[in-house]
């Protein structure tokens, strides 16, 4: 196999290449706790792990500035991580504590770190991106120079949301970057028998902007693409579609045991796990020897126990509550049900 | 105090808050070059430019969306929608994400986003443009649902639906844009969530808002040639309720009637009935009685509209149920 050529992410200095590999075993160790953690019921309702796709997230993130903005999906705890916000108040929301990124208030789907520029975690398939398009109208209205990244799912794109934003994305050039995370599979759906064209960058024919993909097997080919087209749209050239693509090793989510896919293409598709990859790049590079790589694992794992125990040791929300964030005017509900 | 159309009312909250706060803009598909599919952004587009006053494509879910994400960042999006029917198409970015994007964020979000346009039937337009939507926004926590009646309560409400923190629908209606009334000159506002008694009576209290308010007005002038003396609370706000000046009124009138335009089950005016019959049980002598349309999708022929909708002649017919008074 040829080796991949990366010249951008070559120009990468060990400090950012050892922090993306962090982010990287960061995400999967807090994700298999998080399945874990559910089967223990100490995390409810919907939970959608991001394992198999972290490269996405990693890359994304590299890719742009800290004060650019972000905005997902419901699968969505890799990206909240990736933005820098702490494991334990995203562990906290898992668990429902007031002590979480939303104090408990919306979950696993639904993790925000404004100060980060993390604007959610959504749950409505493919309603983030008209959300996205007004994030990033709002930049271009003020003159602001920060790009709008918006990740989605491949079956978001046959969803009116997707087309109805791109257009008007496309029209006015604001300043944002769409990107699809096909990972294949519509929950149990195989993308072929959802959509006409299965090839998600060729959509941005429609509305006449660049289309790319890039193997979001692969963090830094993920950066690569991704880095490209957030700086074209800084420079006010518009909005760019790519395709990411991954593949999620887990179901769905939680509840799903992914029995529509076979035992043989899951473990194929393991061999692309982007952990080892990045791993025998930075080693490759002799920006890192194996026992540096080892001592991040053992980090990670102490930070993800810790993000447990705070979770854990942390309180419920306060019944009061119940009625308060309804409205910025807090006066109205508490009114009502006083 | 001027004479304005409820157009031109409109109009002129728009241009003081556009004027007033650079944050503000209107969007909506004819609101710029066309000057508004009901004229009521006429010339704004002149006045304060294509960055500003923006023409959108018919995409209600799409340039909905992009106010509230807008809004989400800091602005103030004025987003106009040709009339509520077509809001339907938006109704998830305003229900899923509007109106729960402060809650779910644990406070750390904000949508101060207005929505708005007319609301309910004009003449004719048959099913599908001739709906009343207030309710059905009024249901979602995280909304507020403003239906104003009066030119002047329309300025003053669209400047404090513009400047209000929380995302605001606001409904006008076709066949009032047209209608004339008082407003007061100069710089106002009038506050989000309190009725107003648009006429003082003792006999029995009738409840309106939007485009019904004159109805009830018109019904009420009929009860008055008759010796029935009707007091009418126009509530300009559905959620936030002011539920103090509503039990307030039927506490001292002893009688309810509830009027609104559109279909009777589940609409607002079960709400408002259940809280005046809970409020008001040990002064009431009758049962609230409701005056709504017919249960129907609104047919096209005039005679058979007419017969769907709600009049003065019903309203007159409702209080004197309530009064126990025969015809």
């Amino acid at each position: 196999m040829a080796q991949r050529k990366y010249p951008l992410a070559d120009k990468l200095d060990r400090e950012a290449l050892l922090k993306m590999y962090r982010q990287l075993v960061l995400i999967r160790r807090f994700e298999e706790r998080c399945a874990q953690q559910y089967s223990l019921q100490k995390i409810a309702g919907f939970c959608h792990l991001y394992i198999g796709q972290e490269a996405v997230a990693v890359g994304v993130e590299a890719a742009m500035r800290p004060d650019d903005y972000l905005v997902t999906a419901y699968r969505d705890h890799g990206q909240i991580l990736a933005r820098g916000t702490p494991a334990g108040p995203v562990m906290a929301e898992l668990f429902g504590k007031a002590t979480g990124v939303a104090k408990g208030k919306g979950g696993s789907m639904h993790l925000y770190d404004i100060p980060r520029h993390m604007y959610g975690g959504w749950g409505i398939v493919g309603a983030q991106i008209p959300l996205a398009l007004g994030m990033a109208y709002a930049s271009k209205y003020r003159e602001e120079d920060r790009v709008t990244v918006c990740l989605f799912g491949e079956a978001a794109v046959n969803q009116g949301a997707f087309h109805e934003a791109l257009n008007m994305a496309a029209l006015w050039k604001v300043p944002a970057v769409f990107i699809c995370e096909n990972n294949r599979y519509g929950m149990g759906t195989p993308i072929k028998v959802s959509s006409a064209v299965t090839e998600v960058y060729k959509r941005a024919a429609a509305y006449d902007i660049p289309g790319e993909y890039c193997d979001g097997m692969d963090t830094l080919d993920t950066y690569e693409v991704v880095h490209k087209a957030v700086e074209r749209a800084r420079a006010g050239e518009g909005p760019t579609l790519i395709e990411a693509r991954t593949y999620r090793f887990r179901g769905h989510s939680m509840s799903d045991p992914a029995v529509y896919r076979t035992r043989e293409e899951v473990e194929e598709e393991r061999k692309n796990d982007p952990i080892p990859k990045l791993r025998s790049y930075l080693i490759a590079k002799k920006h890192a020897k194996e026992k540096e790589l080892d001592t991040i694992h053992e980090e990670v794992e102490v930070e993800v126990e810790e993000s447990i125990r705070f979770a854990d040791e942390s309180p419920w929300p306060d019944p009061s509550e119940l009625y308060t964030d309804v409205y910025v005017d807090p006066i109205w509900p508490e009114k009502v049900h006083a | 105090m001027r004479e304005l159309t409820f157009r031109e009312a409109l109009n002129e909250a728009l241009d003081e808050e556009l004027t007033r706060d650079p944050d503000v803009f209107l969007m909506g598909e004819e609101v710029g070059a066309y000057n508004g599919a009901y004229k009521v952004s006429r010339g704004l587009l002149d006045k304060h430019g294509p960055k500003r006053v923006i023409d959108s494509p018919i995409s209600e879910l799409g340039f909905v969306g992009l106010g509230v994400g807008a809004a989400m960042m800091g602005l103030r999006p004025v987003i106009e929608v040709m009339t509520w029917n077509f809001a339907l198409l938006a109704l998830d970015q305003i229900a899923n994400t509007a109106a729960k994007m402060r809650y779910m964020s644990g406070g750390a979000l904000a949508c101060p986003i207005t929505i708005r346009g007319p609301n309910g039937a004009a003449h004719s337009l048959a099913a599908q443009h001739s709906q009343w939507f207030e309710a059905q926004y009024a249901y979602y926590p995280g909304l507020k649902v403003i239906v104003p009646g009066t030119p002047a309560d329309a300025k003053g409400l669209l400047k404090s639906a513009i400047r209000d923190p929380d995302p605001c629908i606001f409904m006008e209606s076709e066949t009032m844009y047209a209608w004339k009334g008082m407003v007061p000159d100069g710089e106002y506002t009038i506050p989000i969530g309190k009725a107003d008694i648009k006429r003082v009576g003792k006999d029995c209290t009738i409840v309106a808002w939007g485009r019904a308010l004159k109805i009830a007005l018109d019904g009420a002038e009929m009860l008055a040639s008759q010796g029935i003396d009707c007091e009418v609370v126009d509530l300009r706000t559905i959620r936030p309720l002011d539920e103090e000046t509503l039990i307030q009124s039927v506490r001292k009138t002893g009688a309810c009637v509830v009027l609104e335009e559109g279909w009777p089950y589940f609409n607002a005016g079960a709400q408002i009935s259940d809280i005046v019959q809970r409020a008001c049980f040990d002064i009431l002598d009758s049962p609230v009685i409701r005056v709504t349309g017919a249960d129907v999708p609104m047919p096209y022929a005039m005679p058979l509209e007419k017969l769907a909708r709600a009049n003065a002649d019903s309203v007159v017919a409702g209080v004197k149920v309530a009064l126990n008074v025969r015809s």
